[in-house]
């Protein structure tokens, strides 16, 4: 459904592209992740889907129609991305902020419609934040507040749902759940397409990860074919080693200890 | 109700009290001609001066500090106030008459928001305007526009810069109906447009990626409220001088009634700048009368408390 075509880019034309040459897929009914070191191009390419970054080369296609191409509301009424960062200047109540992902929906004078409220409340129940509903977004934990963020983008609709770095904050019980929340959107046909530095936990709930290293892609395909030891140790130089989690039956990375 | 009986205390209060009933005899044409006079021609265009522009600097105050996501942001931070003071005081120098200087000042306003916004587009990524550079360049042309008043008033004679001073401490005290009347209507359709564009607004709140994954052309948008809100800010100015504060603290009263939404935040701020501008108006009338206090001096002497009671609270 979302298929990057040779992406290369760049913020000015003189520099190095921060991306080169990337392609990649994320179908529907299943998770695509992107994973890399800190600064290997993984969010640009999430930006440049919103087209807030220049492409130098390539294009993004949605459904086959270049995203640029695409009208903005339309682009959001079929595909919801959660941000790495959002704002949090002034805040609002929950279901007031989730309402927001209404917002491709509506016309710009039209006021919430009754089919808004049904879809914020079953946004809220698929991301587990009904019991916050009435609290304010400044008041919530790191951990509240990105599943909020999850509720807002499922309130958008659409049929793809980008995450970027959605599990920030978040301890162990609510990673899962916003995993095992992606895996049953995946599974209701849904694209999903996860940047994460979750290697493990992507390695269990992806049907495909692409791994960037400097802007380029280095792995793609299967967990079990990126997710190799001499690969992960290059592309993020620490000593680690990958072994296969019995008891998930994934491939599972653990990092040692640099001997001096 | 509160903003009702402002102006009607706006009306009936001043160097010579009026009763209510004169008030309304006033209205309703069967007062005594000096009462007539004092009401229809000489105050009542001031209250409604006065609350026009509280409307116009709450509303666009409201709209920067949503767009620029920064709760300091205010109209006179973005170089409005330099550009429309340097228009005025060169009108004054140029012995322009008085009657013009409002057409000036819009220009100089004009031109400070032009020039700051084409410097945030050009330094933003791929032609976006960026918001950080669009504050700096109106804080930075502000500044220029307060250098060039220093350099224009430094050769004067003293009845010219008591002028200027007075001009740029605000005041309603000339207001006419035709001042209204052309206020009036530019205040209207600003903050019919505002309106219409409040649930973009809300949806930059959230920052400009979020906003853009919401369907939002994050720049234009930008570009818009930007140019709206210091029109209108610029339009006051033509009318009244500079009167600050007025759209730095509004919004926050109307948030700490509770309002979060757009359009409700622009209706609070548009009766809650009224009410402060027309309240802030009769105090200074009424306070070492016959003499006036400067307009923009009340506005700040009753703003800044409750700007600092809200900084006190912030967390």
């Amino acid at each position: 459904m979302i298929r990057y075509e040779n992406v290369t880019i760049a913020y000015d034309t003189s520099l190095a592209p921060v991306v080169n040459d990337v392609s990649l897929e994320a179908a529907r009914g299943s998770i695509t992740a992107i994973v890399g070191p800190n600064g290997s191009g993984k969010s640009t390419l999430v930006r440049a889907l919103l087209g807030r970054v220049p492409l130098v080369r390539g294009r993004i296609l949605i459904d086959g129609t270049d995203a640029a191409a695409i009208p903005r509301k339309e682009l959001a009424r079929r595909c919801a991305v959660v941000t790495q960062r959002e704002d949090t200047t002034f805040s609002r109540v929950v279901a007031e902020y989730i309402a927001l992902g209404r917002f491709p929906q509506q016309g710009s004078w039209s006021a919430p419609a009754s089919g808004d409220a049904e879809a914020v409340a079953i946004a809220a129940r698929r991301a587990g934040v009904e019991n916050l509903l009435g609290r304010v977004t400044g008041e919530l934990s790191g951990g509240e507040w990105q599943r909020v963020r999850v509720a807002r983008a499922l309130a958008q609709g659409g049929e793809a749902l980008v995450l970027d770095e959605p599990t920030s904050f978040l301890d162990v019980g609510h990673e899962m759940q916003v995993f095992e929340l992606a895996s049953s959107l995946a599974q209701s046909g849904a694209a999903v397409l996860i940047v994460s530095h979750q290697l493990n936990l992507v390695a269990r709930f992806a049907t495909s990860m692409v791994m960037l290293h400097c802007g380029a892609v280095v792995a793609t395909g299967a967990p079990e074919t990126v997710m190799r030891g001499e690969l992960l140790e290059r592309v993020y130089d620490w000593p680690l080693v990958v072994t296969r989690d019995p008891a998930v039956n994934a491939p599972m990375l653990v990092p040692l200890r640099r001997t001096t | 109700m509160a903003l009702a009986a402002t102006c009607v205390l706006g009306v009936a209060l001043g160097t010579v009290h009026l009763s209510l009933a004169q008030v309304f005899s006033a209205l309703t044409n069967s007062a005594t001609a000096s009462v007539y006079s004092i009401v229809v021609t000489l105050r009542l265009p001031r209250v409604v001066l006065a609350a026009l522009v509280g409307i116009a600097l709450g509303t666009s105050g409201a709209t920067l500090q949503a767009t620029l996501r920064n709760p300091l942001a205010e109209p006179y931070l973005l170089g409005v106030s330099g550009g429309a003071a340097v228009g005025a005081v060169a009108a004054m120098m140029l012995g322009v008459s008085s009657a013009f200087w409002p057409v000036l000042a819009f220009t100089g306003a004009a031109v400070a928001v032009v020039l700051a916004i084409g410097v945030a587009r050009g330094a933003g990524e791929s032609g976006h305007t960026d918001v950080r550079v669009l504050l700096m360049a109106g804080v930075v042309v502000g500044a220029f526009a307060n250098a060039l008043i220093m350099i224009l008033l430094a050769n004067v004679p003293a009845n010219t810069i008591r002028g200027a001073l007075w001009w740029m401490m605000g005041s309603v005290a000339d207001a006419t109906w035709y001042t209204v009347a052309w206020l009036g209507v530019y205040v209207a359709l600003g903050v019919a447009y505002l309106l219409i564009y409040a649930p973009e607004i809300d949806v930059l709140t959230l920052g400009e990626d979020s906003a853009a994954g919401l369907g939002v052309d994050v720049s234009r948008a930008t570009r818009r409220a930007f140019l709206a809100s210091a029109m209108l800010a610029a339009a006051t100015v033509a009318a009244a001088g500079l009167i600050g504060f007025v759209g730095l603290v509004v919004p926050h009263m109307a948030r700490a009634f509770g309002l979060s939404r757009q359009r409700a935040i622009l209706a609070g701020c548009a009766i809650i700048g009224a009410i402060l501008v027309v309240a802030s108006d009769l105090l200074a009338r009424i306070v070492i009368p016959p003499s006036e206090l400067p307009l923009g001096a009340v506005t700040a002497v009753l703003g800044v408390p409750f700007f600092l009671i809200q900084l006190r609270r912030m967390r």
